[in-house]
């Protein structure tokens, strides 16, 4: 097992907000996580990050367990080493170009040569197809090239799982696709992935399981092709239906 | 105008202008410098709400905004002495206007600091780097940028608020005018001569203010 968590439970306000999530991921998995919005989703992915402090739990990751309502700030530093998080709105580094964006982790948090971390920083951008757009800044890219450097961001520290927290949710439609081919193909590449979305093509054909929740809880966990032809549960039916029903 | 002052204005500008370069643009920088040091410090302990030092920070901008600047000169350069603290008048000045524009600064810089979107530091956060490297890095850079034309405005202020030394005995570009004023018995001539000077010296921080707002807009565009 690459990453447990265990009895994950956050409350904002006095509102339980996760009511216990467990989830299990291993080597290689792409698990979409669904669910409608408010189901605690995005909460319990920044949780695992530790960007939210969920009030109690248990995470493994990696042969090492982290309480996550006490782990220290060494223990949250360690654990962001080998992951990576790719937010829905981009969050590139404003005041700095493309290449800056993908090499200052490297040389800042990482140590690395400026001339290595280049090397490693423009093998991402290739993968990602931004490798022509080394001197721009964010605001002169769009959304989807924004999102596509984002994730050669997360790529360059060899992350062995990668985060993403509705990655085209805030993309233009004729955007969206870019995006995904990128994800698609790091699938393929046995990249493990976690992955909060509404893009249900994606769950369906990329991500090999599917999580579904719903206020605050899990419904349904298994994999993506039986929980889409044949969803267990009742609520899951419904939001699958309420999906189906949006795009006619 | 009679030919008397002109020829007085014309033979007194090479001094007036050289008191000008030498004393007060100096005292201006420095205690800009000063202020910037003193505005990024209380502004990053109120963003990353340092809790103990926090009312220390209040009370200072408390009693900076609180008084006039005038008086704060007087009370330091004058009140001091008497409780055995003796300063010359010109550290005295720097550290005046450095802590009284340091005050206003710090609100521009907080203001600042909080209009960069905490998805920045949490970006920072997530490629490895701590809470000091993502200051460094990412949000003070952002947040300088936003605060720069504010920033400006207080250097301004402040070059033209150094002729308030002269009060204080600083031999400066307006106690040379003065001296001068009264060797040679003329009226108004001369304070309009200096106030062309600072005028001069004013325009031209404008025209470099322009001038590296869109260098700094041409290094990343607008931030939102």
């Amino acid at each position: 097992m690459m990453l447990e968590a265990k009895n994950v439970r956050k409350f904002f306000h006095g509102e339980e907000i996760l009511k216990g999530i467990d989830l299990q991921v291993e080597q290689g998995d792409v698990v979409a996580i669904l669910g409608p919005s408010g189901s605690g989703k995005t909460t319990f992915l920044r949780c695992l990050n530790f960007l939210e402090r969920a009030d109690e739990g248990e995470l493994t990751f990696d042969g090492e367990a982290y309480p996550m309502a006490t782990a220290t700030h060494q223990q949250i530093a360690r654990l962001r080493r080998k992951t990576a998080f790719v937010f829905q709105n981009y969050n590139l580094f404003l005041n700095k170009t493309v290449l800056q964006n993908v090499t200052l982790g490297l040389i800042v948090a990482g140590k690395m040569k400026k001339a290595d971390a280049k090397r490693v920083a423009v093998d991402a951008l290739t993968r990602v197809g931004m490798a022509d757009r080394l001197d721009s800044y964010p605001s002169q890219l769009s959304g989807g090239q924004q999102q596509r450097v984002a994730i050669a961001r997360g790529l360059v520290s060899n992350p062995e799982i990668i985060f993403f927290d509705e990655p085209t949710s805030a993309l233009d439609p004729e955007l969206i696709g870019e995006v995904l081919a990128v994800m698609r193909q790091l699938a393929r590449d046995g990249m493990t992935m976690l992955v909060v979305t509404h893009e249900m093509d994606f769950a369906r054909n990329v991500s090999n399981r599917v999580m579904f929740m719903d206020g605050g809880r899990v419904i349904e966990t298994g994999p993506s092709q039986a929980f889409f032809q044949a969803p267990r549960e009742q609520r899951s039916r419904d939001f699958l239906r309420s999906i189906q029903d949006a795009r006619q | 105008m009679n030919e008397r002052l002109w020829n007085i204005i014309v033979e007194s500008f090479p001094k007036l202008l050289e008191y000008g370069l030498k004393v007060t643009v100096p005292l201006t920088i420095l205690s800009f410098i000063l202020a910037l040091v003193i505005a990024v410090i209380v502004a990053m302990i109120q963003y990353a709400n340092v809790k103990p030092l926090l009312p220390v920070c209040r009370f200072y901008i408390w009693l900076i905004r609180g008084t006039p600047l005038l008086v704060q000169l007087y009370v330091v350069f004058y009140v001091l002495p008497e409780i055995g603290i003796m300063l010359d008048a010109y550290p005295v000045a720097v550290i005046v206007f450095g802590f009284n524009e340091g005050a206003y600064m710090a609100e521009t810089i907080r203001g600042a600091l909080e209009s960069v979107s905490v998805g920045q530091m949490e970006a920072g956060y997530c490629v490895g780097f701590n809470y000091l490297q993502t200051m460094w890095h990412i949000v003070l850079p952002q947040a300088f940028r936003t605060a720069f034309p504010a920033l400006s405005n207080s250097l301004i202020s402040m070059i033209k608020g150094t002729s308030l030394a002269s009060t204080i005995t600083v031999r400066e570009m307006l106690t040379e005018a003065k001296v001068i004023n009264g060797r040679v018995m003329e009226t108004g001539g001369l304070y309009v001569e200096v106030a062309v000077i600072y005028l001069a010296f004013c325009t031209l921080l404008t025209w470099l203010q322009h001038a590296l707002e869109r260098r700094l807009a041409r290094h990343g565009g607008t931030v939102k």
